[in-house]
């Protein structure tokens, strides 16, 4: 069998692909949280007001509630999942917690996706964390990159607790996006 | 020390997908990126993903009764089975869809051209799959809208799908079209996948054994996601 093609989400996905707490991974004020902000800009450095970010991450202790992980599911119940609109100055936040290793060599990450009017499949990228410099430094893909895209994918700490991610999805400064 | 290295997904045949720069969509011309993209071998956080089963209110299969009066336009069911590639059943797992009302407008603030909006219409919808992977709601068939890509373009009918698998990998958001629509040829987002099967594969069917007689017509949409890779889980041991 062969798969069903991606189409763009359009302007209107908040009809159907919104719910309010979409974007609280964990409540907030819960021990540990971090609240992540972005701006997601087009390649002209307009804000995207249509758009939509989701994210996906392991627990505090790098497990996920999956019977995939072959680790075992965690049975922690931690959803790890969170999706924001875009509002109309292009920004979103999610609220989450920091995710640890997973233990195979890879610095903490969080998946993320965004989806657009005029993005005809989903774009992804990954999160990492500021203060996880030496964890970066030896990351798959972070030292598969130069110095300057690698940045792209560092949130910035703002403040205990804050976090900024921007999302620039052509031009200068263009997110690095992967192919999962 | 056991591989914590999963087996992964199996990328999609060249043509499936539409490339995210495809000319024809003006859209695409500032936001698709320039950058080639990183591939990433597929680890732990993407052979995971969401088992979301909500949140799903009472009347979310069904979108003519979701206010006081009935929604105008035809009634139809919606309905199917999504599989992997692989063709096994993806069970349990969340179906959103959306789309326009009968006349062509979405209940959304930024849709502001002249067709009327029907206060019985919402536009969003969500099911899970049951255990054989099927899925089903009710709804009426959205009409044809213009809109500004070039002179005198319209979208040809549609619902927008979205699904998410088990996998982040296997996350998907689609649109479902109807047969024979005379809008295809002129259409760039139906037209921005290469592959002329793959483009087929966004069709919906007639069901006339699946009609509510005297009631509603039926289309089935079938969906497939990515399937795996054949390797062990368990790769490496030192």
């Amino acid at each position: 069998m062969t798969e069903t093609p991606s189409q763009t989400v359009g302007p209107f996905l908040s009809i159907g692909l919104t719910w309010a707490d979409g974007h609280l991974v964990v409540p907030e004020g819960s021990p540990g949280a971090v609240r992540i902000t972005g701006i997601v800009r087009d390649g002209a450095g307009a804000v995207v007001p249509d758009g939509l970010i989701e994210t996906w991450q392991a627990d505090a202790d790098g497990r996920f509630d999956h019977p995939d992980d072959p680790r075992g599911a965690s049975g922690s119940g931690f959803g790890g999942f969170g999706r924001c609109a875009t509002d109309p100055e292009g920004r979103f936040t999610i609220v989450t917690v920091k995710p640890g290793a997973l233990g195979d060599g890879q610095a903490p990450h969080i998946d993320v996706s965004v989806f657009a009017r005029g993005l005809l499949d989903r774009v992804v990228t990954r999160i990492y964390f500021p203060d996880e410099t030496a964890a970066n430094a030896t990351d798959p893909l972070l030292s598969s990159l130069t110095p300057e895209r690698a940045a792209t994918l560092v949130a910035v700490s703002t403040a205990d607790g804050e976090l900024t991610f921007d999302v620039r999805l052509q031009g200068e400064d263009e997110t690095v996006f992967l192919v999962v | 020390m056991t591989s914590t290295q999963p087996a992964g997904y199996r990328p999609a045949p060249e043509g499936t997908h539409p490339p995210l720069l495809s000319p024809g969509y003006k859209s695409t011309g500032l936001r698709a990126p320039s950058q080639p993209l990183v591939v990433l071998r597929d680890r732990l956080t993407e052979v995971t993903g969401p088992l979301l089963t909500g949140p799903i209110g009472p009347n979310d299969h069904d979108l003519t009764t979701q206010h006081a009066g009935e929604a105008v336009g035809q009634r139809i069911v919606v309905f199917g089975q999504v599989r992997d590639s692989d063709g096994r059943a993806v069970p349990d797992t969340l179906v959103e869809v959306w789309q326009a009302n009968a006349a062509g407008r979405y209940a959304h603030a930024r849709d502001n051209w002249p067709a009327p909006l029907d206060p019985n219409f919402s536009g969003g919808g969500r099911v899970l799959t049951d255990a054989h992977g099927h899925y089903s709601f009710t709804t009426i068939k959205p009409g044809a809208y213009p809109w500004g890509n070039h002179h005198n373009a319209w979208r040809p009918a549609h619902i927008h799908f979205s699904l998410f698998g088990r996998a982040f990998t296997q996350r998907l958001v689609t649109q479902m079209y109807f047969p024979d629509d005379p809008l295809f040829a002129q259409d760039p987002i139906f037209n921005s996948v290469p592959d002329e099967k793959a483009r087929q594969r966004m069709i919906s069917t007639f069901d006339l054994d699946a009609t509510r007689p005297d009631w509603a017509l039926a289309f089935r949409f079938d969906i497939v996601l990515r399937g795996r890779e054949q390797t062990p889980f368990e790769e490496a041991h030192a």
